[in-house]
């Protein structure tokens, strides 16, 4: 290839008249306004009409419903911060889903690399003599270590010998549970001797910072907003990124533009794997202070949800992580006043991503419609 | 007696006439040939034949009567019968599962009451299958079959639903030759008991093989029609009947010649005995300012020839230089860095990445590098988005803003930004197959000037087309693919369109062949 010439191109191309940079401006600025957001918004208001229904059945008045659920997720301090503390692993969760979704593929082994996230971090935040910050950066980096570990063996099966990944990481999954589940039991090798089913505390110094006392906001929900920002920038602002997001479009036209779809597969998986991983990381050792079994709730199949929702974009995961971390927040005071299980939060997270799912046959619709009516 | 009759039947595609006021007869009992190049109009009318598509205008008759086929259940009701090119067995299920699939006797309620008499229909299909010599095990699982077998037991599936008219598209296209015969035998048969066959082909010799009689489509219309009786026996007499034919097919129109000839100079592209997969081991050099077109009929090694030079398939044998280079065992990457540029036959599978938008489709192939990259870790938006709106302008796309999707544009635009994008590539060697599909004249042309110009620049150009017309015009040099070999070579300055074409449909072995 002559790097001249598209060089010459580039460079040639005049810059477009105020005029014309304004319209297209516009132009996108219209696409995403109403486009990503209202679908965002629709989704979530659907989703919360048509919960309504089984709140009714489940013997409770909607509207009380929705006062706890808000009061018990934004109403002081305290839920405030619960929400975001909520938020936190769902955000991370959510980015690691999106991440393979653009490569195109569908990690559900979110949950059980975030597990042994969770676990590898706390070893290394026990055992490890280091002192200080470095102490913290090494308990984190062995958790984005141990989650990609985890996605490692679908990662290389899908690249080399095309094994489907959703039946891998499943797989995956429970591999991950039973080996935490045996690691902290009464007489594993890492139980605690104190606390049943968990490890020992993590030292202080591999602890995240508190940061809004005196609720338990850890700084672990900065550091995910952080990554949130890295990812949008590797995503849409590195040629990395682009190999990534080409290969998942279409990967025999990434294939024959000189991309190596095996490689951009590979990483992908344990781009996603480590920022599971964080996930847990994150809980371990900003929320807990130890490993506990099955200390999730779900966070990693929640991240589907989150991720579809934000529609795959990292700032919109975000928004719909906070989204998540009030329905999970709120469902403590829910259960409380009106008696509904907080599994009825399961149910919101499952229609959101059947409303989701109806997106594409739903924008047809309108479209056509439109195209009528004009 | 006609079995079929075809009256003033039109019917058209946008600006494209797939079919211009066709009559056509077929007698009942014979074995009718279709002869055409790609895009003739054949499998149009076969498709309005079998009522997957309703035509403009014009009649249907079977028969003698005067017949609607709305649907392929018309059709099927009326005795027709069509195997297509793309089975639609179920393939694990057995031969005589297959036959009787949504053909089992009697209404819904007798379907619900009794048995499925599958002993009993497999009885029948190996009566059937002796008395037309099929040679198809009626317990035999699809998924075992061999490709020729597979398409007998289409066959026997449309017999089986009641066919009086068999309609064949190109039948032998995926068949090594003892099957072809194997099919041939029996279509023979079919015919002997009263069974009337139409047969989609491009090859000659089992058109002469096998048919009684022959109609040429052109352009969506009925160009002529010849009997093919035992007259033709004797060899010369039938030798000048190809050539007739041939011309009938192509058309006496000589192609516009290069408005320039080229001045070839040092070897751009040589390849040694290169070979994978259909295409036989090949000698292959396209020299710079050079444009090589390679004329033949879909599916005769051109696939595996692009496949081969692109990088994307492993050689089986032999060496590729790329501009000096020996890239034999090197990817599509390291190709592009020595200055190969691809159009691709099949846009949406191999050139476009339809859900993205059209800065990224312009940038593929670009990001790795100055000046969108600006080392590893930053890919410049804002120069992503140049270039874009640079060949928007350069190749008069009409597109709207740069971030919108792919898909927002027509093929024929996509197709303008895929050719602008590896003509900004610089390239060495410029792959083109197929690259004014979808394009209107105007804009084929300014294709076609552009490939020009790139020669005129210094590049070679190795031009992969099925529409003789546009080898012929563009091409230096002409090169024919028949069965994965090279079965001719010539300058395109006295290249002749008969000879070409008795290259391309096999109608002669020739020297090189061999």
């Amino acid at each position: 290839m002559n790097p001249t010439l598209i060089e010459e191109i580039v460079t040639d191309e005049p810059n477009p008249t105020p005029a014309a940079a304004l319209t297209g401006y516009a132009r996108r600025l219209r696409g995403t306004l109403l486009g990503a957001p209202a679908a965002f918004l629709l989704t979530i208001v659907a989703a919360l009409l048509a919960v309504l229904p089984i709140v009714y059945l489940a013997g409770s008045d909607p509207a009380t419903a929705y006062r706890a659920l808000a009061h018990g997720s934004l109403g002081n301090q305290n839920a405030i911060a619960e929400t975001l503390i909520q938020a936190t692993p769902l955000l991370l969760g959510g980015l690691a889903v999106a991440t393979a979704f653009h490569a195109g593929l569908f990690n559900i082994g979110v949950e059980g690399q975030l597990v042994v996230g969770g676990l590898c971090s706390a070893v290394v935040g026990i055992h490890a003599p280091l002192p200080g910050i470095l102490h913290l950066a090494a308990s984190v980096a062995a958790g984005m270590a141990g989650g990609a570990l985890w996605a490692a063996i679908p990662a290389l099966l899908k690249a080399h010998r095309g094994v489907h990944e959703v039946v891998t990481t499943i797989m995956m999954n429970y591999l991950a549970f039973s080996l935490s589940r045996y690691l902290v039991a009464s007489d594993g090798p890492l139980a605690s001797t104190t606390q049943p089913s968990a490890t020992d505390r993590v030292t202080d110094s591999a602890r995240f910072a508190l940061i809004w006392t005196p609720t338990r906001l850890h700084a672990g929900f900065l550091l995910a907003l952080l990554v949130t920002a890295l990812m949008t920038w590797y995503l849409y602002r590195t040629p990395a990124g682009f190999r990534l997001r080409i290969t998942g479009a279409n990967p025999t036209t990434a294939r024959f533009h000189g991309i190596n779809t095996r490689r951009v597969t590979v990483r992908a998986m344990l781009l996603s794997g480590a920022l599971a991983g964080l996930a847990g990381a994150v809980e371990v050792l900003g929320l807990y202070g130890r490993y506990y079994d099955s200390f999730s709730p779900g966070y990693g199949y929640d991240a589907i949800a989150v991720a579809l929702l934000g529609q795959l974009v990292p700032f919109g995961t975000l928004v719909a992580a906070l989204f998540f971390g009030i329905l999970r927040a709120g469902s403590v005071e829910l259960a409380a006043t009106t008696g509904i299980s907080r599994e009825m939060i399961g149910v919101v997270s499952a229609l959101v991503i059947g409303f989701v799912a109806v997106q594409p046959a739903v924008a047809r619709l309108l479209a056509r419609v439109l195209r009528r009516t004009r | 007696m006609a079995a079929i009759r075809l009256i003033g039947v039109t019917k058209t595609y946008g600006q494209v006439r797939a079919n211009d006021d066709v009559h056509l007869t077929v007698e009942a009992g014979s074995v009718h040939g279709l002869l055409g190049e790609n895009g003739a109009g054949k499998s149009t009318l076969m498709k309005i034949l079998f009522g997957m598509t309703r035509p403009d205008a014009g009649s249907v008759e079977v028969d003698g009567v005067p017949v609607r086929l709305r649907s392929s259940a018309d059709a099927v009701t009326a005795g027709i019968g069509m195997v297509q090119q793309h089975f639609s067995l179920v393939e694990s299920y057995t031969v005589t599962e297959n036959l009787v699939l949504g053909r089992s006797p009697g209404g819904p309620l007798r379907r619900l009451t009794h048995r499925l008499d599958l002993d009993g229909a497999a009885q029948q299909v190996t009566e059937m299958s002796d008395r037309f010599g099929f040679r198809i095990d009626p317990h035999a699982r699809v998924s075992t079959l061999a490709v020729g077998a597979r398409q007998r037991v289409e066959i026997l599936k449309a017999l089986w639903s009641g066919t009086r008219i068999l309609i064949l598209d190109e039948p032998t296209a995926a068949l090594a030759p003892p099957e072809a015969a194997e099919l041939f035998t029996v279509l023979r048969r079919l015919r002997d008991d009263g069974t009337t066959i139409i047969l989609i082909s491009h090859k000659m010799p089992e058109v002469f093989d096998l048919c009684d009689r022959v109609s040429v489509l052109r352009d969506g219309r009925v160009v002529g029609h010849r009997d093919l009786g035992p007259a033709h026996a004797d060899e010369s007499a039938r030798r000048r009947l190809e050539a007739e034919l041939v011309r009938l097919m192509i058309g006496r129109d000589q192609p516009e010649r290069p408005h320039r000839p080229g001045e070839p100079g040092e070897p751009v592209l040589v390849a040694r005995n290169l070979g994978g997969g259909r295409l036989h081991p090949t000698d292959l050099t396209v020299h710079a300012g050079e444009i090589l077109g390679v004329a033949g009929v879909e599916g005769n090694g051109q696939t595996e020839l692009v496949e081969l030079l692109v990088g994307v398939r492993r050689a089986d044998s032999g060496t590729i230089e790329l501009d000096g280079h020996d890239v034999t065992r090197t990817g599509p990457g390291v190709r592009l860095r020595h200055g190969l540029a691809h159009i691709a036959e099949d846009r949406h599978t191999a050139a476009v990445a339809e859900r993205m938008s059209i800065a990224a489709n312009t940038a593929l192939g670009f990001t790795d590098t100055p000046p969108l990259a600006r080392g590893r870790w930053w890919l410049s938006a804002k120069r992503t988005a140049r270039l874009a709106d640079a060949l928007i302008r350069r190749h008069a796309v009409r597109a709207g803003t740069t971030s919108d999707p792919v898909t927002s544009l027509s093929g024929g635009n996509q197709q303008k930004l895929v050719v602008g994008r590896e003509l900004a590539r610089a390239p060495r060697l410029m792959l083109a197959v197929q690259p004014t599909r979808g394009l209107d004249v105007g804009a084929a042309g300014a294709v076609h000037e552009a490939l020009l110009a790139l020669r005129d620049a210094g590049a070679g150009v190795l031009l992969v087309s099925l529409d003789l017309t546009e080898v012929m015009s563009v091409s230096d040099r002409i090169i024919v693919l028949s069965g994965g070999r090279i079965v001719g070579e010539t300058p395109a300055r006295d290249a002749d369109p008969d000879l070409l074409g008795i290259w391309m449909t096999g109608a002669r072995p020739t020297e090189a062949a061999a």
